[in-house]
């Protein structure tokens, strides 16, 4: 095989994990408060380690426990896991035709630590001019990076949590719903997204009494069906 | 960690890596529907918001409390107005978390 001594591929892992540092500036502290969250929402010490490393998905490790906290039963958890997670499948699609070449062996390992940060850096790399055949490396090397990162951030939060005692009576909960709400609002910038997010809201809370949950899964569907109804809508409206 | 941890776990481990793996797994054998493509873009505000509306319009879980004594509300509030004023996670979540902390140590909510 025709490869390029060594330190190449290896300059590509560092190279990776370099462009990844304001990513891992910018999940650390959601580590960290997951790690913290995770004792009062009900699941142990352990499991929240477990969680963030065979799991390794930073939103859905939230929801779970906020669902977990809410008394939700898991059909519930693994669906809405299941439907947050849906957008790495279009960050793999995307990805596809830069390892389709390459052996499962990469593949499973690649596929199991792609995230929104490794996507948004590695489609970057592969998007560069030169023709370098380590790209996957660079690839890995973010993924190595994330993962640590998300690993120690959150053993870090596990043992703040448990270090300073009533911690759960300080309000931190709070901090989850700020940040959802961070998130959420800059992407209200046009009219589907803002109805998609109002009846979401309406839904959650006019189901919030239904057993298990089941209320997020109702609201989550209603918020889905009139986004992609008023951009239909928007979009016949268009047309000559 | 007790039965049910675990089931949690690894039913979230197993939902998550297939999601991700699917399509380099299958390759071109898998494709997405546009509708598909267009809901997808729904789903991380439908989600979210039906998280946090109930979160902070009712902080105790059970009772409406639309009014200034809301530490939540007044929180959720002004992280949404740095969010939409500055685009930036981080500063919003930190003027949201310091309103949230100050008002329930001044007011004692």
């Amino acid at each position: 095989m025709p490869h390029a001594p060594h330190p190449r591929r290896r300059f590509e892992i560092w190279v990776g994990a370099r462009d990844s540092l304001p990513m891992l500036l910018g999940a650390a502290p959601f580590g960290i408060i997951f790690g913290t969250l995770a004792v009062p929402s009900g699941l142990s010490a352990l499991g929240a380690l477990a969680m963030s490393l065979f799991v390794f998905a930073g939103s859905s490790q939230f929801i779970a426990l906020n669902l977990l906290a809410g008394g939700a039963a898991l059909p519930v958890i693994l669906l809405t896991t299941f439907v947050v997670n849906l957008r790495h499948a279009l960050y793999s699609a995307t990805l596809l035709p830069h390892v389709a070449g390459l052996r499962q062996r990469w593949r499973i390992p690649l596929a199991f630590w792609l995230t929104d940060e490794t996507f948004a850096v590695v489609q970057l790399r592969y998007a560069a001019p030169d023709l370098s055949p380590h790209k996957h490396w660079y690839y890995l090397g973010s993924c190595l990076a994330m993962y640590g990162n998300w690993f120690l951030c959150t053993l870090v939060g596990v043992v703040l949590g448990r270090s300073i005692p009533g911690l759960e009576h300080l309000g931190l909960e709070f901090a989850m719903a700020a940040t959802f709400t961070g998130i959420v609002v800059p992407m209200l910038r046009n009219l589907p997204m803002l109805g998609a997010a109002l009846a979401a809201a309406a839904v959650a809370l006019a189901a919030r009494g239904l057993p298990y949950k089941l209320g997020l899964v109702l609201a989550a569907l209603a918020g889905v069906v009139v986004g992609v109804v008023l951009e239909e809508l928007r979009e016949a409206h268009a047309r000559p | 960690m007790r039965g049910h941890e675990v089931a949690l776990i690894a039913g979230m481990t197993a939902v998550t890596f297939l999601v991700r793996y699917a399509f380099f797994a299958l390759g071109d054998r898998l494709a997405f529907p546009p509708l598909a493509h267009r809901a997808l873009r729904y789903v991380p505000v439908a989600v979210l918001t039906a998280i946090v509306a109930p979160m902070v319009l009712l902080p105790d879980g059970a009772h409406w409390q639309l009014d200034w004594h809301n530490a939540w509300l007044l929180g959720a509030l002004v992280t949404g107005l740095i969010a939409w004023r500055f685009n930036h996670l981080l500063a919003s979540i930190t003027g949201g978390l310091l309103v949230f902390f100050l008002y329930r140590w001044v007011v004692g909510g």
